[in-house]
C-alpha cells in the first residue's frame, strides 16, 4: 500500500513527482466470453523525462497492451499509470482524449495518415482538436514539416510519398502539438533498413533536444538506438537495462550504402 | 472546431465521393421538390377556386321565394307570391350588413332575331344587379335605372344567347324579339362559362324587372332579391337580418316555416376552399413520406461511410479528438447532405410547380411557407437520419479502429 499512498501525495502535490511516467501494479485483462485473457499482470515502471526507451517482446507478451495504456487509447483493469503526477487511470474518457491531443504524440506502424488529403493537412490534424487559431495550425504543421525534412512536399498527398516519408509525416503530426512524450508503435515495420536508420536518427534527434521517446519494436537492431530497453514476457517486466554502446543513427548512415532510386 | 471547419471538412469528405453523395442526395431532393410542386400547384388550383367562387361572389346573400304549406301540400320553392319589391326595399333600409340589393324574376320566352331564333329564360332586375354579381360587359352597356322607372324595351345579352343569334356580329342597337315584343340590345355580358352547378350562366337574356313583370309576366311577385352583404364576413349577419325582417314583415309566427330561402355563398366558397386545402395536405403529406424515405437513405449512406471510415475516425481519435467533435464532423455530412439536397430540392420544385401551372394554366402560387418549412425539414431529416451513424463513430474504439482494414 506503500505506492498509493505515495501516488495520493504525488496527486496532492505534497511531493513532486520527478517520474514522467510512473506504473505502479498495472493489471490488464480482456474479457472474451467465458475466458478471462490476463495482457498485464502487474507492470511496475517509471521512466524521467529525457528518457529514449525501447519496449521489446514477443507477440502476445503485452508490449502493445503497455502502449495502449501508456498511449491513454485504454484504461487499465487495476493499478496506477501517473502521467506528469496525474492517475490518468481515474479520468473520463474526454480527458483522455485531451491528454492525448496535448501530451502525446503517436507515431505508427501503418503511418496512419487520411488518404487524399494533403501532409501539411494530415499534420494540422492534432491542432485542429486542440482548437489553435487557423493561422497558427498552419504555421506550427509547417514548422514540423520542416523539422522532419519534409518542407518541400508539403501540398503532397500520402500516395505521393515514398514510406520513409509518410512515416516522418506521422512524426511531423505527433510533434505538431509540442508534447511531453512521443510514443511509436513498431514504426520501422513497414519500412527497409536504410529508412529505419533514417527514422531513427530523426528520434535521436528528438530525444537529443529533451524530447521523452517510448519506442515499441521486436527488432533488437532497431532498440539499439535507444538509451533503455524494457522486455516484456507473459504480461511482466522480465527485463530493464540500460544500452550499451549505443549507435548513433547519424554515424550509421554514411556506412549504409545509398539506395539511389 | 469551429463551424466553418466543421463545414469544410464535411464537404470535403462529401466532395471525395461525388457520385454517392449526389445519389444520396437525390432522395432529398425528390422528397423537397415533390412537396415544393404539389404545396405549390394545389395552392394555386386553391386560388384558383377561391377566384371562380369570388367570381360567384362571396358576400352574396340569395333570396328566393319559398315554399308554402297549404293544407299539408308542400308546393315546393318559388311557389309563393309573397317576395315583393317592397321586401327588398325594407332589406336595403333595415339591414345594417346588406350593402346593395337587386331583384329579379324570370320568364321562359323564344327569342328571335332575323331567321334565328333561340329558347332561353328571361330575367328583369335592376342595373345593380350586374355590379352586385360582378358581371362585367364585353360590349355596350346595361339598361339604366331610367329604363326600369319607364318599362323600357331594352336588353342585355348573355354570350350564349348573342352567339346563337348573331354568330359572330356585334348584336348592340340591334332589335331582338321577346315572344312579340321588340327590345332594343344595348349590352353584352361577358362570358362567365357554367356556373357550379354545370348550369349554363350565359345562356339568358336581361331586361328591366318594370318591364318584365308589365309587359311579359303580368305578375308584381320578385322571384328573387340578390343582396350583397358589407363584406363575406357580415355574409352571415346579413342572412339572419333578412330572415328575421321578412317573417316579421310576412307575419310568420314562432314555429310557423319560413316562406322565403335566404341561402349564404360564403358557405358554399369555404366548403370549395376547405376542399382544395384537404386536397394540398394530402399531397403534400405523401410527398413528404418520400423526404422520410431520403431521409433513411441519407442514414444507410451515413452508416456504410462509418465503417468504410473507421480507420480515419482511429486516427482522429488517437490524436485527439473528442466523442463530440467526431460527432459534430458526422452529423455536419448528413446535414450538409441534406440541405444541398433540400436546395436543389427547392428548385426543382419552383421549376415544376412553374411547369405544371404553365401547362395547366394556373396561377403560380409558390409558397414561402413551403420553401422555409422545405429547408427546417430536411435539416431536421440529417440530423435526425445522420445522428446515429454520427454517435456511432463517435463512441468507436480507437484500438479496435486503429486495427480495421
Amino acid at each position: 500500500m506503500a505506492t498509493l499512498v505515495q501516488s495520493e501525495l504525488v496527486a496532492r502535490g505534497v511531493i513532486e513527482a520527478e517520474a514522467l511516467i510512473r506504473v505502479e501494479e498495472l493489471h490488464k485483462y480482456y474479457n472474451l466470453g467465458e475466458t478471462r485473457v490476463h495482457a498485464l499482470r502487474g507492470v511496475n515502471l517509471e521512466i524521467a523525462p529525457g528518457e529514449f526507451v525501447a519496449v521489446m517482446g514477443a507477440s502476445g507478451s503485452g508490449k502493445s497492451t503497455f502502449m495502449n495504456l501508456l498511449g491513454c487509447l485504454d484504461t487499465p483493469s487495476s493499478g496506477h499509470y501517473l502521467l506528469e503526477g496525474v492517475d490518468v487511470a481515474q479520468l473520463a474518457k474526454s480527458e483522455l482524449a485531451t491528454i492525448r491531443n496535448r501530451k502525446l504524440g503517436f507515431v505508427f506502424q501503418g503511418f496512419n495518415l487520411l488518404a487524399r488529403t494533403t501532409a501539411l493537412e494530415n499534420v494540422e490534424l492534432p491542432t485542429l482538436y486542440a482548437h489553435l487559431p487557423k493561422e497558427e495550425r498552419a504555421e506550427r504543421a509547417r514548422r514540423a514539416l520542416e523539422m522532419v525534412g519534409l518542407g518541400g512536399r508539403m501540398e503532397h498527398l500520402p500516395s505521393q510519398l515514398s514510406g520513409g516519408q509518410q512515416q516522418r509525416v506521422a512524426i511531423a503530426r505527433a510533434l505538431v502539438n509540442h508534447p511531453s512524450i512521443l510514443l511509436a508503435d513498431e514504426p520501422t515495420g513497414n519500412l527497409d533498413s536504410r529508412t529505419s536508420v533514417e527514422i531513427m536518427q530523426i528520434f535521436q534527434d528528438l530525444n537529443d533536444r529533451g524530447l521523452t521517446v517510448i519506442l515499441v519494436t521486436h527488432e533488437p537492431d532497431i532498440a539499439h538506438y535507444a538509451k533503455r530497453t524494457v522486455v516484456f514476457h507473459d504480461g511482466k517486466i522480465c527485463r530493464d537495462e540500460p544500452v550499451v554502446n549505443r549507435p548513433r543513427a547519424a554515424e550509421v548512415l554514411r556506412t549504409l550504402p545509398s539506395l539511389a532510386d | 472546431m469551429d463551424l466553418i471547419s466543421i463545414l469544410r471538412i464535411a464537404l470535403q469528405a462529401l466532395a471525395r465521393n461525388k457520385m454517392r453523395s449526389i445519389l444520396t442526395m437525390l432522395g432529398i431532393i425528390i422528397g423537397v421538390g415533390a412537396v415544393i410542386a404539389t404545396v405549390g400547384v394545389g395552392q394555386g388550383a386553391q386560388q384558383q377556386v377561391q377566384d371562380n367562387i369570388a367570381s360567384l361572389g362571396t358576400n352574396l346573400v340569395y333570396v328566393s321565394s319559398g315554399s308554402v304549406n297549404r293544407g299539408g301540400l308542400r308546393l315546393g320553392s318559388g311557389a309563393t307570391k309573397t317576395l315583393t319589391y317592397d321586401d327588398m326595399k325594407a332589406i336595403l333600409q333595415e339591414s345594417p350588413a346588406v350593402a346593395s340589393a337587386a331583384p329579379g324574376s324570370s320568364a321562359a320566352a323564344q327569342v328571335v332575331f332575323d331567321n334565328d331564333n333561340w329558347y332561353t329564360r328571361v330575367n328583369g332586375t335592376e342595373p345593380q344587379f350586374f355590379d352586385i354579381r360582378s358581371w362585367q360587359m364585353a360590349s355596350g352597356a346595361s339598361f339604366t335605372a331610367g329604363d326600369v322607372r319607364t318599362s323600357a324595351d331594352v336588353a342585355v345579352l348573355g354570350e350564349t344567347v348573342r352567339r346563337n343569334l348573331f354568330g359572330s356580329a356585334d348584336p348592340v342597337g340591334e332589335t331582338v324579339r321577346i315572344g312579340n315584343l321588340p327590345f332594343q340590345v344595348v349590352g353584352v355580358l361577358t362570358a362567365k362559362g357554367q356556373s357550379g352547378m354545370g348550369a349554363d350562366q350565359d345562356d339568358a337574356i336581361y331586361v328591366p324587372i318594370t318591364t318584365l313583370q308589365k309587359k311579359i309576366t303580368g305578375q308584381p311577385w320578385l322571384q328573387y332579391i340578390v343582396v350583397s352583404a358589407v363584406s363575406q364576413a357580415a355574409s352571415y349577419a346579413a342572412q339572419d337580418q333578412i330572415t328575421a325582417l321578412l317573417r316579421d314583415r310576412h307575419r310568420i309566427h314562432p314555429g310557423q316555416e319560413d316562406d322565403f330561402q335566404v341561402r349564404n355563398l360564403a358557405d358554399v366558397a369555404q366548403l370549395a376552399d376547405q376542399s382544395s386545402r384537404i386536397m394540398t395536405l394530402l399531397l403534400a403529406s405523401i410527398a413528404g413520406v418520400s423526404l422520410i424515405v431520403g431521409g433513411i437513405g441519407i442514414m444507410n449512406i451515413m452508416l456504410v461511410s462509418v465503417t468504410e471510415r473507421t480507420r480515419e475516425i482511429g486516427i482522429r481519435i488517437a490524436v485527439g479528438a473528442q466523442e463530440d467533435d467526431v460527432l459534430k464532423q458526422f452529423l455536419s455530412e448528413a446535414v450538409v447532405m441534406s440541405l444541398i439536397g433540400g436546395a436543389i430540392g427547392i428548385l426543382f420544385g419552383v421549376a415544376a410547380s412553374l411547369g405544371i401551372s404553365n401547362v395547366l394554366r394556373w396561377p403560380i402560387s409558390i409558397s414561402r411557407v413551403a420553401v422555409a418549412a422545405a429547408v427546417v425539414f430536411s435539416t431536421m431529416v440529417g440530423i435526425f437520419f445522420g445522428y446515429y451513424p454520427a454517435r456511432k463513430a463517435a463512441k468507436l474504439d480507437p484500438i479496435e479502429a486503429l486495427r480495421f482494414e
